[in-house]
């Protein structure tokens, strides 16, 4: 089945109805109109999957989304059209540019944890950029990759854009399918599956994945203010977000003073019993939540840890004096628990975060300019927010995505389309000026070495882009002058 | 001798150190490369002479100009390059700095070829240094001049510390490749690239490959036809057919073929002279056994030779070759040849031409020749590749302002220039959030409302073009 599904849409794509740029704006068009009518049926799927609160949908998933098509669609004149690049002399009469072309059918595995950001936002890329696409949401969302198979056909061009439902087994079937992209939301181990099926064929990946994003919480700073905006960030969709800040770093001095302002906030946001706020999730399902449970284990509970198994539910909490050997440091938490572990200051932390995996965010907080230029510049991540959290993420012009361990590409807004279309360099020559290429041809003589070379050379270009132009416009003045002075001569 | 997991241990090191990044390391070590090529022309020359029997007029336009070219595009660039760049903001973030930090990945791992043993290695290694990584060298073993070269000279122009050379064959590749990099750079082959790939996988490395196929060259229409054989010839038979992007086979109709055929009897004679063996500007096959399999490929061939078709394996010598009359099926269409035979299939129409190169892998460039604007455009509209030229061959590369990479099985990343940069980089999205204005951060957080909900949409709703809001804010 993911065979027929995959070579159908080949031969589709091959008609070439997906390269009118009128089509493809159709079709964001339509995709837009499916999240806005649609809106209560796909907040009720995941009210179901993860408890989600309607705001936390539309804050977290469906503004995004809109966001990106419109951008898109009001963009994508400019992202298609062919991109002028600077010449060398030999190139000064030609046409060059970038033209970006559609790679043909991509692949999009979406995730549970935000089930229609992460298929939807690259789809609009893969849309925008001329491709035909096969989208598999994840199973664990289930009542999302139902409404999802459901939807998709009914607005948009169903013979162009397919959802494939399934479990381990079909997205095994799909991936030993060619496809020219594959695009992967998810966790670090089966992004390496995901590249090795995609070695066979040599697909090119973007891979988003995740890792333990470090929060430093600089002594200097607004720890109040700080606690809030983690807060926030921490336990949105009960933790279980890629960039979510996995653990605090920060001095034993301060320690106290954040559990305090995490606790103020904490009653702020959910009242005193979590468990019957509406704003609250769950975790998925209960592999989850005993995965999760079982990393509390050894940790000094400061905040929460109550649960429920039958409504996979776990408090906000918060543990202190965690140390780096714990279990909860060895893996990514993707939910509601927030270790502290502490650092006698700046150095001490930045050694920590450098001695573990590249993560897919980094954050900072402190109103000392020096400690954020030497964290930002003696560390590395995918992205980073300085003084929030997550926020980075909501800039669509910022390039998103991982490196090392956090994964490779980026996407959002613009970079979406460039990820998934193919740069095609073009040199339009003419037949003219041949005469010129006598120097490139053999024999060779030292006077056509010298020509070639001089033509060749970018070292003039390089230091002003009018250069050429500066020559060429020089040679004319001096043709015209001496025409000048011909006539002139005549005439007198 | 060190191992390979010491030179690797030791260029780890340096890069945590952070000598690689201020941008003065960067610029002395592309300099030093420049002194490197300035000090060593000679030895370049006999290199590549020893290895392909490279004509000098060669090696210096595809070897040395190239590399220089780009180191100094590098040096003019690099500050401007490594600048971050700032980004447009939505309301909500008006008073915060986005900007994206170009960033190094740490220590890069180049595995260069035998056909521009030089060029396919060092022009790679500009934009790793540029963009501040550490990085081996893994030249190709089959062209041994070259590699012994590039062994003895990089350690002394560029820091040992930060720049090594790890030679072998297959086997010290392999596991050269069971090591973790921040990045991987291949040029080669599809079936070893499908290798790395799988090597690559196991730890989340990031790959550019720049591999190969057959590159189509569609003639049709009116044409210059002098012209047009001219540059066809030298673009295939420079190297002695040995590029990457050496046109593979012409596409045309019988006519243009036969009024074709003289001229490109002409432009050969006017190379290479008569007897093209007595040329000092024609190169030789790389070893005995590529020679084998283009010999072989000849004679397998039902297609009628009209120019050269001679050979000599004592000194690896193929006479540049045209052969016509070959079909689809034949042996020379079902590999890429990679030699100085150059294959011409007849076709009907342009659609028949175009359909042909469509029912085939994306190849790393596609040519078209002709005088009629309207056929250029329908081939590069209806068709794919890595790279495009019309009316030439192989000079689009030439371009450092052009990325240079395939597509599909032609490849995937690119380089050359300011791409050779952004290849070896991360760009890292940064955004400085402001303390102020905790009110406005109010409408994100919990207990969530509808009022709250609508200011926030409004707020985030993505810039249009044109749109020159005062905010609020």
């Amino acid at each position: 089945m993911e065979k027929q599904v995959a070579d159908g849409l080949r031969e589709v794509f091959q008609s070439g109805r997906s390269r009118p740029l009128q089509y493809r704006k159709q079709q964001l068009r339509a995709l837009l109109r499916l999240i806005t009518e649609r809106q209560e049926d796909i907040e009720q799927a995941l009210k179901q999957d993860l408890n989600r609160n309607t705001y936390n949908t539309s804050l977290f998933e469906l503004i995004s989304i809109e966001n990106d098509i419109k951008l898109a669609e009001s963009e994508l004149g400019d992202w298609a059209a062919p991109r002028p690049v600077k010449k060398n002399l030999n190139s000064a009469l030609d046409d060059v540019y970038i033209k970006p072309e559609p790679l043909g059918v991509v692949l999009i595995i979406g995730t549970w944890n935000y089930p229609w950001a992460m298929i939807l936002q690259p789809l609009v890329g893969a849309i925008a950029a001329g491709n035909a696409a096969v989208l598999k949401p994840s199973e664990l969302s289930e009542h999302s990759a139902r409404l999802m198979k459901e939807l998709l056909p009914l607005y948009l061009d169903k013979e162009m854009y397919q959802v494939v439902t399934g479990g381990v087994a079909e997205t095994q079937e799909l991936l030993k399918q060619r496809f020219d992209h594959i695009f992967y939301t998810g966790s670090s181990t089966v992004g390496k599956l995901v590249m090795e099926a995609a070695a066979h064929h040599l697909t090119p990946v973007t891979l988003e994945l995740g890792g333990k994003s470090p929060c430093y919480i600089d002594k200097n700073c607004d720890i109040a203010v700080a606690c809030r905006r983690i807060t926030w960030g921490k336990f949105a969709n009960c933790g279980q977000t890629c960039i979510a800040p996995d653990y605090i770093l920060c001095e034993p001095s301060i320690q106290d003073r954040i559990v305090e302002e995490i606790q103020k906030t904490l009653l702020e946001f959910y009242q005193k019993d979590p468990k019957s706020s509406p704003d609250y999730c769950r975790i998925i399902n209960t592999r989850h939540f005993d995965r999760v449970l079982a990393l509390m284990n050894e940790c000094t509970i400061a905040l929460g840890g109550e649960s429920d198994r039958s409504q996979c539910f776990i408090a906000p909490t918060v543990l202190k004096d965690v140390l780096p050997h714990f279990k909860i440091m060895q893996e990514e938490i993707f939910g509601p628990l927030l270790p502290i572990v502490t650092v006698n200051g700046l150095n001490e932390a930045i050694h920590f975060i450098n001695a573990r995996e590249k993560p897919l965010a980094l954050y900072v907080f402190s109103s000392d300019k020096t400690v954020i230029k030497r964290m930002l510049t003696e560390t590395s991540s995918g992205g980073v927010t300085v003084n929030d959290v997550l926020m980075h993420y909501t800039v669509d012009s910022l390039p998103f995505g991982g490196v090392g361990n956090s994964g490779m590409g980026r996407y959002h807004g613009r970079h979406t389309f460039d990820q998934l279309s193919h740069h095609r360099a073009c040199l339009i020559k003419s037949f003219a000026m041949e005469g010129l290429n006598d120097a490139r041809y053999p024999p060779l003589t030292a006077a056509r070495l010298r020509k070639a070379k001089f033509f060749m050379q970018h070292r003039m270009c390089s230091c002003s882009g009018i250069c050429v132009w500066a020559i060429i416009a020089t040679l004319l003045a001096i043709g015209l002058l001496v025409a000048l002075i011909v006539v002139l001569t005549v005439l007198i | 001798m060190e191992s390979q997991k010491q030179v690797l241990e030791r260029l780890r090191a340096a890069f945590r150190s952070g000598v690689t990044l201020p941008v003065h390391f960067r610029l002395t070590q592309l300099e030093a490369m420049m002194s490197l090529f300035e000090d060593n022309e000679n030895q370049i020359l006999e290199a590549l002479h020893e290895d392909l029997a490279k004509p000098k007029f060669e090696t210096v336009l595809s070897e040395i100009e190239i590399v220089v070219n780009d180191i100094c595009y590098a040096i003019s660039n690099l500050q401007t390059w490594m600048q971050p760049t700032y980004v447009g903001t939505n309301l909500a973030t008006k008073l915060d700095d986005c900007f994206v930090r170009s960033e190094p990945l740490g220590v890069v791992l180049i595995i260069g070829a035998w056909n521009y043993p030089l060029h396919l290695i060092l022009l790679p290694l500009i934009g790793a240094i540029a963009a501040g990584n550490c990085a081996i060298l893994k030249p190709s073993e089959i062209s041994r001049a070259t590699e012994k070269l590039l062994a003895e000279l990089i350690p002394k122009y560029l820091s040992q510390e930060c720049y090594a050379v790890v030679c072998g064959g297959a086997e010290e590749t392999k596991t050269l490749l069971e090591n973790r990099f921040d990045h991987i750079f291949y040029t080669g082959s599809q079936s070893v690239a499908r290798c790395i790939l799988l090597a690559a996988a196991v730890h989340l490395t990031p790959v550019t490959l720049e591999l190969g196929g057959k590159c189509p060259c569609l003639i049709y229409g009116r044409l210059d036809m002098k012209a047009a054989a001219k540059r066809l010839v030298w673009a295939k038979f420079f190297n002695t057919g040995q590029s990457c992007v050496a046109p593979d086979y012409v596409l045309c109709t019988t006519e243009t073929r036969d009024a074709l055929l003289p001229f490109i009897k002409e432009a050969l004679e006017s190379f290479y002279g008569s007897d093209p063996q007595q040329s000092p500007d024609l190169g030789r096959i790389v070893t005995d056994r590529h020679w084998d399999r283009l010999v072989e490929l000849l004679k397998k061939s039902e297609g009628k030779i009209v120019i050269g078709g001679e050979s000599d394996k004592k000194t690896k010598y193929i006479a540049p070759t045209v052969i016509v009359d070959v079909i689809e099926s034949d042996a020379l269409m079902q590999e890429e040849i990679f030699g100085p035979i150059l294959p011409i299939l007849t076709i009907k129409s342009l659609d028949e031409a175009i359909n042909f190169v469509n029912e085939r892998e994306k190849p790393l460039a596609l040519y078209a020749f002709s005088d009629e604007s309207q056929v250029v455009t329908t081939v590069l509209e209806r068709t794919s590749s890595g790279g495009f030229c019309s009316n030439d061959g192989i000079v689009h590369m030439s371009l450092p302002g052009l990325p240079f990479g395939g597509v599909g099985a032609s490849g995937m990343g690119n380089y050359h220039g300011r791409w050779g940069f952004e290849t070896f980089s991360h760009k890292r999205g940064c955004m400085m959030r402001s303390w102020l204005l905790e009110c406005v951060n109010v409408l994100r957080y919990p207990p969530y409302n509808e009022s709250n909900l609508s200011w926030l949409r409004w707020a985030t709703t993505a810039k249009k073009k044109g749109w020159a809001a005062c905010s609020v804010m």
